[in-house]
């Protein structure tokens, strides 16, 4: 074998050890939240909200923590929605191609998606100041509904900038007026891809624990105002792995392997559908 | 008909509106931050804020340089980790592995880019820290006793373990940005190399590599400024006692991130405390801003290099 053989084969290897450690992380991570999530968990662990304060408290289980997580995670979302719909739509319909806008908005969010959510947190928890709100759902979901702008508005656009000119253009050909044609016939044809966008959002916005820290407080309750603080799963596994008694302890990995449930969900989904949307638009 | 036209108008000025709205979004959080942090501005010097070592916020003294510190070195040691693995399994996923095993790789990057970084955390806690702490703790102070090595703290919360932790997380982020800007290396340049004779190793180190490093650094800079602003994780593993700078791999690190995360409870009695962590979130959003302009400035830049 000469030179140039040995060579390769050496980074060849390389590389194959390298994607082995990221294969065997990923296996360890799901391994180690798995084992120990099976043993803390059970029905009344999913139904039973914590008893006698959540760092001391050795009864109960987290239901108020996977609702808390559930309505902040709906409520930003939506809050996103309602601003990143249009931007998207104005940026794929309303734009030249070449448009420097565009350009300009585009390269924003993806620098603002790049911020950390620690400082969002605190950013949020300025404009919570600024309201005259106390740490509660509706905080929450200010700070997450910002954090996750920048990241539902940017995999929108890639869905939509995926579709093909020849649709737009046979629409508007026959007469309809933009605004007609992204909401009858492109979100129609695009949404599994949206729907992919929304869920990887989602599944951010409900995972993230520093952006909550300062803004949707923490409590022992199910969530029923939105002025009142909540749980989230991200911040029960957070503070209970903290306490020193591990009946509490087990609580957080409970938490920790509900949560992961929801995001390996999420990406089984959103991997048909994208599936499904590539089919529909890209392939043809 | 008037009436949709109208219509149609009248969504692009509210579509247009929007766009503004987000782009005054990013202006108020810098401008926000900065007039939350501007009271301690006023009242010390920036050398002694960014370095001074002394943190005493009941005797008025804010050192910010312990906290940089810890943040240098847990970035450092993650960066040194996950920028030779990054690049070597997107190099693997896009020039060797068969088409199903990359889809199937692709699936677990993707899994594992998923992940929140609370979950990140309970793994460091659960796994690397006992590893750091039965092994490589134990072998290192033993056998190598210089710099960066030297520590006398064997509980297993250090910023090493914080790193591996981190190097695991930025990971997908970095291989799944190298792999888009592998993929915009034409196909023909591949193939004239390999006519020539190269075999596929030197067509990527001389052909494909020398086409992309551009791209590879702004993923690598992206990936920093990811770790550098990671905070969840980082608090539940990298020990956060306040000390001196860290010394050693072993000694235990304070970042940034995590002195906002810890304070928040208590801030608010202290006379320019909360200034201080305000200030703390103004260099975080001010340094993961100028990284992200930079790496993505490089992106956009050869995308529209390359028709």
């Amino acid at each position: 074998m000469d030179k140039r053989k040995i060579e390769e084969n050496i980074f060849k290897t390389l590389m194959i050890l390298a994607t082995f450690l990221i294969v065997v992380s990923l296996i360890c991570i799901l391994g180690t939240i798995f084992f120990k999530g099976f043993r803390s968990i059970n029905l009344s662990m999913l139904i039973q909200t914590p008893e006698s304060g959540y760092y001391i408290g050795k009864e109960g289980g987290i239901l108020n923590a996977i609702l808390g997580s559930l309505v902040l995670g709906v409520g930003a979302t939506f809050l996103a929605l309602t601003i990143s719909i249009p931007v998207v739509l104005y940026l794929n319909f309303y734009l030249k191609k070449k448009s420097n806008f565009a350009l300009g908005v585009r390269f924003l969010l993806d620098v603002l998606w790049g911020i950390p959510s620690i400082v969002y947190g605190v950013f949020g928890f300025t404009v919570m100041i600024l309201l005259g709100l106390k740490a509660s759902l509706l905080a929450g979901i200010i700070t997450v509904g910002l954090l996750i702008i920048p990241v539902i508005t940017r995999s929108l656009d890639e869905v939509l900038k995926k579709i093909p000119f020849e649709l737009k253009e046979a629409a508007l050909s026959l007469g309809a007026t933009k605004l007609e044609t992204a909401i009858i016939v492109v979100f129609r044809q695009a949404l599994p891809g949206l729907t992919t966008a929304i869920l990887i959002a989602f599944g951010r916005g409900i995972g993230d624990a520093a952006a909550v820290l300062f803004t949707a407080g923490f409590t022992d309750s199910i969530p029923y105002s939105i002025f009142k603080p909540i749980a989230t799963l991200p911040l029960t596994i957070f503070f209970q792995l903290a306490t020193p008694f591990p009946e509490v302890q087990e609580r957080g990995y409970a938490s920790a392997f509900v949560l992961i449930i929801i995001i390996l969900l999420i990406s089984m989904v959103s991997r048909v559908l994208s599936k499904r949307f590539e089919k529909n638009i890209v392939g043809k | 008909m008037i009436s949709r036209k109208i219509k149609d108008t009248l969504t692009q000025k509210l579509m247009f509106s929007f766009c503004i709205l987000v782009i005054s979004l990013a202006i108020m959080m810098i401008s926000g931050l900065y007039i939350k942090a501007e009271p301690i501005l006023e009242m010390k010097s920036i050398r002694e804020l960014l370095f001074s070592l002394v943190w005493h916020p009941y005797r008025g003294n804010f050192g910010l340089a312990g906290f940089i510190a810890g943040t240098l070195w847990v970035t450092i040691i993650a960066m040194s980790m996950a920028v030779p693995v990054s690049i070597l399994t997107a190099l693997y996923l896009s020039e060797y592995a068969p088409k199903k095993l990359r889809e199937t790789l692709n699936t677990i990057i993707d899994i594992l880019a998923g992940i929140s970084p609370v979950i990140y955390g309970v793994w460091g806690l659960i796994v690397i820290v006992p590893f750091v702490r039965d092994y490589f703790m134990p072998l290192f102070s033993n056998n190598l006793n210089f710099f960066p090595f030297i520590s006398n703290n064997y509980t297993g919360f250090s910023a090493l373990t914080a790193g591996i932790v981190l190097a695991v997380m930025v990971s997908p982020l970095i291989i799944s940005l190298v792999n888009e800007v592998l993929k915009t290396v034409p196909l023909e340049i591949r193939e004239a190399s390999l006519s020539l004779g190269a075999n596929k190793w030197e067509t990527i180190k001389y052909v494909v590599l020398k086409k992309s490093w551009t791209g590879i650094i702004a993923a690598i800079i992206l990936g920093l400024s990811r770790a550098f602003g990671e905070t969840i994780a980082v608090l539940m593993v990298a020990g956060c006692a306040l000390n001196e700078i860290p010394n050693s791999i072993f000694d235990t690190a304070y970042p940034l991130s995590a002195l906002i995360a810890n304070t928040y409870g208590e801030m608010m009695s202290i006379p320019l405390y909360d200034s201080a962590v305000f200030l703390a979130a103004f260099i975080l959003l001010l340094i993961t801003a100028i990284f992200n302009i930079i790496g993505w400035g490089i992106l956009i830049h050869s995308e529209r290099v390359e028709p």
